[in-house]
This record gives C-alpha cells, sequence and structure tokens, in this order.
C-alpha cells in the first residue's frame, strides 16, 4: 500500500507498470486517473489547498478501510496539490486483487470517500476570477451506497 | 488552555490567517466559535453558516458540539473536494 501526497506531476504510465509489476500475484487491476476539466479553456489554473498531515492520515485510513472489506493485494493513491492547469493529472488510484469485481468497487470506494472525505479544497482560476468548487450533495449522498 | 486554531480555504480568506494559537477555556468547539465571532467582524463572516463549515480535532473530523479538552489542534474549513 503506497500513498502520496505531492505538488510535483506524476507518471501515470510508470505508476501503472510499476503497481501492476508488484501485483503479480493479484491477477486484476484497475487504475482511475483525475484531470483537470479545463471547461473549454475558460480555466486559467487549478489551486488545491491542503491540510498537510490530516491528507496523509485520512486516505491511510480509507485505504486501510478498502483494504479491510475487499480482497485486495494492494492499493495505491496518489493526490497533488498546488497550482495545476487545465489538463493536468490530478490524481490517480489504483487496487489489485485476485478478482476484478473488488478491485473495481474498491477503487470507487477510494474516489468516492477522497472527494469528501480527504481535506483538499479546489480552487479554480478563470476569466472572472478565482472561484472555491462547492462541494456537491451528490459526492456526499454517494457515500452512502457504501 | 491554548490550542492551535487552523483555517483552510475560504476560512483562511475570510479570516486572513491560516493559522493562531488561540488561548480559551471554551468547553465545546461551539463555545470556541462564539469566542472567535466576539473578537472581530472578520470571524463573524467566517463562521456565519455553520452548515458549511466542518471542523477537524487533531486532524480527525468531528462536531460542534464535541469537547476540547485535551484537544490541541482544531481546524475549521468548508466541506472538502479532493478527488
Amino acid at each position: 500500500m503506497r500513498l502520496s501526497v505531492q505538488s510535483a506531476p506524476f507518471d501515470l504510465g510508470a505508476e501503472s507498470v510499476a503497481f501492476a509489476k508488484g501485483a503479480a500475484g493479484a491477477g486484476a487491476v484497475v487504475t482511475f486517473t483525475g484531470i483537470v476539466r479545463d471547461n473549454g479553456g475558460a480555466l486559467a489554473a487549478m489551486e488545491i489547498e491542503h491540510y498537510p498531515g490530516m491528507t496523509e492520515r485520512a486516505i491511510g485510513a480509507i485505504m486501510d478501510q478498502a483494504m479491510a472489506r475487499w480482497s485486495l493485494a494492494d492499493a495505491l493513491v496518489i493526490h497533488r496539490h498546488g497550482r495545476l492547469a487545465g489538463g493536468e493529472m490530478i490524481m490517480m488510484v489504483a487496487t489489485a486483487s485476485p478478482h476484478r469485481a473488488d478491485a473495481f468497487a474498491a477503487a470507487e470506494f477510494l474516489m468516492d470517500y477522497l472527494k469528501s472525505r480527504a481535506p483538499f479544497w479546489k480552487k479554480e482560476l478563470g476569466p472572472d476570477g478565482a472561484t472555491w468548487v462547492a462541494a456537491k450533495d451528490e459526492d456526499e449522498a454517494a457515500l452512502l451506497r457504501w | 488552555m491554548s490550542v492551535e486554531v487552523l483555517y483552510f480555504a475560504w476560512v483562511r480568506e475570510r479570516i486572513g490567517l491560516p493559522r493562531e494559537k488561540v488561548q480559551t477555556d471554551a468547553a465545546t468547539v461551539a463555545d470556541l466559535i462564539a469566542e472567535l465571532v466576539a473578537r472581530e467582524d472578520r470571524y463573524a463572516l467566517a463562521f456565519a453558516d455553520l452548515a458549511s463549515l466542518r471542523v477537524a480535532l487533531d486532524q480527525e473530523l468531528s462536531s460542534f458540539d464535541a469537547p476540547l479538552a485535551g484537544v490541541r489542534e482544531v481546524a475549521f474549513f468548508p466541506p472538502m473536494t479532493g478527488g
């Protein structure tokens, strides 16, 4: 299990290959990548603020829950903070399991919880200035299915 | 007691500080908020709508009626938008 909260870009290909190689006995690997929407070119940049310390604790707790709940051989979460341009990769999740259903479910669970339980806040910088992205009711509602 | 109070996102912007040390005898988070709100308008503005705020005590999500005894770090922020 690995977790990285970082400002630097990550190499999706290298991370995915390394994760899959490390999960040789598992049989199934699912990866998800989050990308900054450019809002049709209207987004100048996105700034992601986080709570150092709590971020790692919260993501670690979410990953522990996923490992306990599904048959997972391994899990990876990389989440960036700082200033990102439209089209840049914000985050990735990878899960490895003997069964693809578990790998998919655990990846979705991790995504749902990262959205509203990991202390990140997004601010969009556009032509009309800066706006904090509001949390969506549907993101909170998505936790109920778990 | 002395607690480290942290603010994030628009809460930080409204108050104008990322963190500060606060001397308080507040029994609960709600009591601490009442003390802060009484200080200055910028705090009143930041805490005007508690439904749009979340609180963490020692880096764990908590609630406004939670006791502050033994807590070293209190953080106020809007609902999180990760992922």
